[in-house]
């Protein structure tokens, strides 16, 4: 999903998010988030952008303040991401419908610890906090695609829809 | 009899009457003799085509095309390109929305839906529904009937609690904001529901949004604040955009936006999206995010409601508490407070998880039992198993157990149990779960979500959890239980907001009510309920038929054995993922501790 928009110039993303929701102060967050879902990360240039197009008319950030939120924030990520993303729920209410199995199992199979990419840059396997799809737990989600009642059996098959 | 190759029924429902099915007919008649086509088809009046809730409503047959929303205006266009030039017109053409309703079946046993009465039953994206259901007649009640101070006293006796999970008064909470001197006044609305096993809010914000909407206009008008926030957590991508659909559309209907209802009253509205960061719930936290600031919690007092957004004065409340708001004023404070027990009036929703039958939501009357909750509205226990336990409050609630189950659910009686109401998701176990690695779960996910501003949270709660683990991993000692005691009180007592004060809790109750479990752990190296990793092992007993399911499964080659042979696991090789016994057909393979 991110894959068509790592060509587009980082100058324009940036650009865009500005336009969108402006260079006051509360659109620090927006702005970045608008970026990380662009660019599926939010890479050291983008920062100097985000700083350089935003300081004039008496608005005024610094990268420092930049990192500090895209620290702070867990859906903002300063390092490259895979192709696609892998959210797993690890949350009580996945975790006792059967969560576990699935987490082991899908970390046997990519051969992956929680936050890391794998070498040919596909997949990412990140944690995510409950997206209140408890009723249908275990859940996961690739990039923006959900998927509940996840059994160990089906994960062949979900990770197969993805190139 | 002459012969139509088309025949038009136009639904004559009500509904459909009401927004001009007649002048429809009428118009499609007129049409049709223009272009000289009344011999070839025919119009029919019928009834339930659809839900009539986009009407007016028709089908072609033998195309079988369903139109809706048309206007007599429309009816020359869509002859021409239809019956003229055999084009469908996709403009009015009904989309079928799949609307697989899991979480939010009918009514279930001993079910009140006040906060829910609307999921599932209007079209969130359509505010004419939200109208045609009594929507924002509170609103027209309270700007045309009442003074600011008389909708607060409304609110006070109605009994209205927060529902974000410390309940406190919400009629108060709008007094105080409204005492404090200040031109500008914001109302916030916590829609960043963090707490795992909890989807309330995201049902209520996705199937009825006005509700919520509306609820905090009223309190916007009893305040007196003129602009709002609804932070919404990023991981509800639908809810963000249902509420800014919604806002848009109170908007175009003047119900936000200045002279609201031709009164002196302005108000409008955003949505603030969240960045995943679980403290940002905290109110104190919350407001720092919206100004584009780290969601760090500050000291309180100064409270929100003195110095909140922008430093000014500001309401903050949760999503279910303004949706209970437009039915209070509606129906009066004695029909709300009728319901409940004495201290917490009115109904709760719970999201209701983990090994029951019935798994969801549910909005039952405040007072109800857990025993109620779990066997008569969720279905009891899955697959015959028996209830161990039920984590309420969340990731800084407590475990209850079986002597709980007929605990009246309320504020107080929750926080004399050594849990809380919290937000409202209930997490059910079964046997099979194991408390300490419960308990180590909850505080995996408190550790992680710690923002580290203060000490007692950040260092505190990665030792407890540091201690859990040791213990689950089968290398507690001697002494262990009594350190995590310390430590659970330590951090509880120094931390500065709810998040560290709270997050010793699931460690505190599991270890009040199941101690000899962590004892077991570290004493016996042995994990009771068999889940512990480090402390069981697997065995393949007399009933396997030597299918070699298992041995083909096993991600480790532990297995070995002929066909038709009893297999055998190799524990040295064994990671103990549990797949042999997941795949066996003949439950052969059994695990011990
Ligand atoms: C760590 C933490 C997380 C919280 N998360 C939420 C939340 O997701 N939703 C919520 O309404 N309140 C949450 N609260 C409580 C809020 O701080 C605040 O009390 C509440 O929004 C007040 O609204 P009410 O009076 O309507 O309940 C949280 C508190 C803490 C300490
Ligand atoms: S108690 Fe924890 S979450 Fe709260 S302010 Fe302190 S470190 Fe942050
Ligand atoms: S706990 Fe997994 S979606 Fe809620």
């Amino acid at each position: 999903m991110y894959a068509p928009a790592v060509e587009r110039e980082i100058q324009e993303v940036v650009q865009e998010a500005i336009e969108k929701h402006g260079c006051r102060r509360d659109a620090f967050i927006p702005i970045l988030s608008e970026i990380n879902h662009a660019l599926g990360h939010i890479p050291a240039e983008a920062i100097r952008e985000v700083k350089a197009q935003i300081n004039h008319e008496g608005n005024f950030v610094s990268q420092g303040q930049l990192y500090e939120l895209a620290s702070f924030y867990d859906m903002l990520s300063t390092q490259p991401r895979g192709r696609h993303v892998i959210k797993f729920c690890e949350n009580a209410p996945c975790h006792v419908v059967g969560g576990k199995a699935i987490w082991d199992a899908l970390r046997e199979t990519l051969d992956l610890e929680n936050g890391a990419t794998t070498p040919d840059k596909k997949w990412t396997l990140v944690t995510t906090s409950c997206i209140g799809l408890c009723s249908v737990g275990p859940v996961l989600l690739v990039d923006d695609d959900m998927y509940g009642n996840v059994t160990v059996e089906q994960l062949p098959e979900i990770l197969g829809h993805y190139e | 009899m002459p012969f139509y190759r088309s025949h038009v029924l136009v639904c004559v429902d009500p509904e459909c009457l009401a927004k001009g099915a007649h002048e429809v007919v009428d118009a499609l008649q007129d049409e049709l003799v223009a272009q000289g086509l009344l011999d070839e088809i025919q119009v029919l009046e019928t009834s339930r085509i659809g839900s009539c809730s986009d009407g007016p409503e028709m089908m072609v047959y033998p195309e079988g095309v369903h139109y809706v929303g048309m206007t007599a205006d429309d009816v020359p266009f869509l002859v021409e390109e239809h019956f003229l030039k055999g084009r469908i017109v996709e403009k009015f053409r009904e989309i079928h929305k799949a609307v697989v309703d899991e979480e939010l079946g009918p009514l279930r046993p001993k079910e009140v839906r006040v906060v829910l009465r609307n999921c599932g039953e209007i079209d969130p994206m359509n505010i004419e529904e939200y109208l045609a259901v009594d929507g924002y007649q509170a609103l027209g009640k309270v700007i045309g009937e009442m003074t600011p101070e008389q909708v607060i006293e409304e609110v006070t006796k109605s009994g209205l609690r927060g529902r974000g999970g410390a309940g406190f008064p919400a009629g108060r909470k709008w007094g105080l904001t409204r005492q404090v001197p200040g031109d500008i006044k914001y109302m916030v609305c916590n829609a960043d529901e963090g707490d795992p096993g909890a989807f309330m809010n995201r049902r209520v914000l996705e199937g009825d949004p006005h509700s919520v909407i509306e609820g905090m206009i009223i309190g916007a008008y009893a305040v007196g604040a003129s602009y709002g926030y609804i932070y919404c957590r990023a991981e509800y991508p639908l809810a963000v955009e249902t509420l800014n659909v919604a806002i848009a559309q109170a908007r175009e209907f003047g119900f936000l936006g200045n002279n609201i209802l031709g009164a002196d009253f302005n108000f409008d509205l955003e949505v603030r999206v969240g960045a995943g960061a679980f403290v940002c719930g905290e109110e104190t936290a919350l407001m720092a995010s919206i100004m584009g600031q780290r969601g760090e919690p500050r000291p309180r007092p100064p409270f929100p409601s003195v110095k909140g957004v922008w430093g000014k004065p500001s309401n903050n409340n949760n999503v279910e508490t303004y949706a209970n708001v437009p039915q209070i004023i509606l129906k009066g404070a004695d029909w709300y407070a009728s319901m409940g027990t004495e201290r917490s009036k009115g109904t709760k929703t719970f999201a209701v998880g983990g090994n029951v039958a019935k798994p969801g939501l549910i909005e039952v009357p405040m007072g109800i039992t857990l025993r109620e909750i779990i066997f008569d509205v969720a279905g009891g226990i899955k697959d015959g198993k028996q209830f161990k336990a039920v984590q309420t409050g969340g990731p800084m609630g407590g475990c209850l157990t079986a002597e709980h189950l007929d605990l009246p659910l309320d504020y107080e009686a929750l926080t004399q149990a050594g849990s809380m109401m919290g937000s409202g998701g209930l997490v059910v176990m079964d046997e099979t779960s194991c408390m300490v690695d419960i308990a180590r779960f909850f505080m995996d996910f408190t550790q992680a979500e710690s923002c580290g501003k203060c000490t007692p949270c950040r260092v505190g709660t990665r030792r407890i959890l540091e201690l859990l683990q040791k213990i689950c991993d089968g290398k507690g000692e001697r002494g262990d239980i009594e350190k995590l005691e310390d430590l659970c009180h330590e951090v509880a007592k120094n931390s500065l907001c709810g998040l560290g004060q709270g997050a010793p809790n699931p460690v505190l109750s599991t270890l009040k009510h199941f101690r000899h479990e962590y004892e077991a752990h570290v004493y016996e190296k042995k994990c009771p309920a068999k889940v512990c990793r480090n402390l069981i092992h697997f065995e393949i007993e007399k009933a396997c038929t030597g299918c070699m399911v298992c041995a083909r499964n096993c991600p480790v080659e532990a297995i070995s054995g002929e066909r038709r042979q009893i297999h055998l696991i190799d524990v040295n090789k064994c990671i103990r993922c549990g797949i042999c016994m997941q795949v066996c057909n003949f439950n052969a393979v059994s695990v011990l501790s």
